[in-house]
């Protein structure tokens, strides 16, 4: 099970607070999936603090981690001060920090992500970045002091599922330490099982469980598709070939 | 000798009910320290959308059943009301939002240009296709609950600001019961009106979008409603640039004419809601609470006062939505 700064998560699945038809759903979707983590924006949902305590009860009710995030921040200074707010808000250190660089596709920016990664870091935040899967971006924000990596699958709400397999698979490779988190794009489980399959630790969802009809029933789909693909990862799986291999011989059988 | 009630709060589900139990008979008395139906009620901001088809693809079939009947009741009960049907689209990169939205929703058609034509052709410009609920209709909030307050108070019922309750007491306070009701929430919703010369529609419009969905009603006199914003939140009256700008954005992506028009309110309210957003019929010790309308006031004020005039009178248990705390 996942392990980030030193707390030990017993799911390897994230499921963000948005979009669900109601909080009774949103809680449904927790309960039979058992997400381990719920990611809650700090800036829209809680109304910047505004909002009084309904909506920071519900979340804690949940009774999993709280990672509040900084969705909807477009610069340093925006994020730091949200994650400052956030701070406040659950009384924790853990972070998710989105610095979103293109308002269509919600592309962080990666120039001020490391910056901002930096700064709460130096803050004694813990960072969880949320970052493309740029193997050279996520060496920066190692420096900068993440010890974790969340990169996406493919932009935010998408459902596109994993764009580039082959740089999922190259920062799994380069960070075989660092827990790794696919954040974002996924939109079946199938896609979730994919990285897992690949060694990645958890995966970090929201609109795919929150939009789909009966969102409890895809929650527990996501939590048994993460199961399923980290059991194969850990069973390790057999390459694939190009030649038919017979499981059962055929040689000296009799014809029927 | 009639049986006598004493309603709090006179937003929609309050003066839904008091005409509900005055036409049976009943001496009632309404209380709101507020006065006259205003921006102090969160039915005042509303969108006045009688949607139970559309409303269904995000909620329970029993706001949809319920809802059903709101069109019917409401005319009725003074309200002008516009059965001309409820139009959907979705700008063509956004196509999959109206694919989905038309795999979950009952009671529509699929319009092509031809026909868009025929029943917006200011929207024939700019969307191939739409989707089309012709069950549904639309009212103005305000003027509604003006009339109905009037009727009401030409048919006997008593409103008062300050009065002391007798009989059985039913409290339609909305948000403000909050400290007798532990799991009631706002749900911030924030709106635009404005005013167009250039932009003619004949029925509510929805425009699907992944991130900032819109619905246009229109009023008289090329006046629109453009809302509203959904957030986890119970501040009442602070609608942020943010949202504003959103909401706006949708509508000049709906047509490009609304950057023209002229800007003629900014409004924001908290809709009450219980967990599931479902309504309550809540019985308890010494009050009846009907409460969490949500953004369903208009179109489940009419059920919700009829079930609860036959919970007081008849001792008739509701159908739906009902809850002894006794």
């Amino acid at each position: 099970m996942p392990e980030f700064y030193g707390t030990k998560i017993a799911s390897r699945l994230m499921l963000g607070t948005a979009q669900y038809p109601s909080p009774a759903i949103l809680a449904e979707a927790f309960r039979r999936s058992g997400a381990g983590v719920a990611t809650v924006s700090v800036r829209r949902e809680a109304g910047g603090g505004r909002a009084g305590p309904d909506f920071k009860i519900l979340i804690q009710n949940l009774g999993v981690a709280v990672l509040p995030n900084t969705a909807g921040c477009y610069s340093v200074r925006e994020s730091v001060t949200t994650a400052q707010m956030a701070r406040e808000l659950f009384d924790t250190d853990w972070i998710k920090l989105e610095v979103i660089g293109h308002a269509d596709t919600l592309q962080p920016d990666p120039f001020a992500l490391v910056e901002a990664a930096r700064n709460l870091t130096e803050d004694g935040f813990q960072v969880f970045p949320y970052c493309t899967d740029d193997l050279v971006l996520c060496e920066k924000l190692l420096e900068a002091g993440c010890q974790v990596l969340m990169p996406w699958g493919a932009p935010i709400g998408s459902g596109l599922g994993l764009n580039d397999p082959y740089a999922l698979r190259s920062l799994r490779a380069h960070f075989p330490e660092i827990p790794l988190v696919v954040d974002a794009g996924l939109g079946l489980p199938s896609q979730a099982a994919q990285a897992m399959e690949m060694g990645y630790d958890a995966v970090l969802l929201n609109t795919a469980v929150a939009r789909a009809g009966d969102p409890a029933a895809m929650a527990e789909g996501f939590a048994k598709a993460v199961d399923a693909g980290a059991l194969a990862h850990a069973a390790d799986p057999m390459e694939p070939r190009d030649m038919a291999a017979p499981s059962t011989p055929v040689l000296g059988k009799a014809f029927l | 000798m009639n049986a006598t009630f004493t309603i709090l709060g006179s937003g929609v589900a309050g003066l839904s009910l008091a005409a509900e139990l005055s036409e049976r008979d009943a001496r009632i008395q309404v209380i709101d320290p507020n006065g006259a139906p205003g921006k102090h009620a969160c039915s005042w901001w509303a969108g006045g959308m009688l949607a139970p088809e559309c409303e269904g693809v995000f909620s329970e079939k029993a706001v949809t059943r319920h809802g059903r009947k709101a069109a019917s009741w409401w005319a009725t009960h003074g309200a002008g009301l516009s059965q001309s049907g409820t139009l959907v689209v979705a700008l063509d990169r956004d196509h999959n939002e109206l694919a989905t939205f038309a795999r979950r929703l009952n009671g529509a058609v699929w319009l092509d240009r031809d026909r868009l034509v025929d029943l917006e052709p200011h929207l024939a410009d700019h969307f191939s296709h739409a989707l089309f609920v012709e069950s549904e209709a639309h009212l103005n909030p305000r003027r509604t609950l003006t009339r109905l307050r009037k009727r009401l108070e030409q048919s006997g019922v008593v409103f008062t600001e300050d009065g002391t309750p007798n009989g059985q007491v039913i409290d339609c306070r909305g948000l403000e019961a909050r400290d007798h009701l532990c799991d009631l929430r706002g749900v911030k919703g924030e709106m635009v009106t404005v005013r167009s010369e250039d932009v003619i529609l004949h029925r509510p419009v929805r425009l699907l979008h992944p991130r900032f969905p819109l619905y246009v009603v229109p009023r008289c006199n090329g006046v629109f409603m453009l809302g509203a914003t959904q957030i986890e939140s119970g501040e009442r009256n602070r609608a942020t640039v943010r949202s504003v700008v959103e909401l706006l954005n949708a509508a000049y992506a709906l047509h490009t004419a609304f950057g023209e028009a002229e800007l003629l309110e900014v409004g924001a309210d908290a809709r009450p809601a219980f967990p599931d957003n479902l309504p309550r019929i809540r019985r308890t010790c010494d009050r009846v609470y009907v409460n969490g309308l949500y953004r369903h006031g208009f179109m489940l004020s009419p059920a919700l006062a009829r079930m609860t005039a036959d919970l007081l009178l008849e001792e008739k248990e509701p159908e739906d939505f009902y809850e002894d705390h006794r």
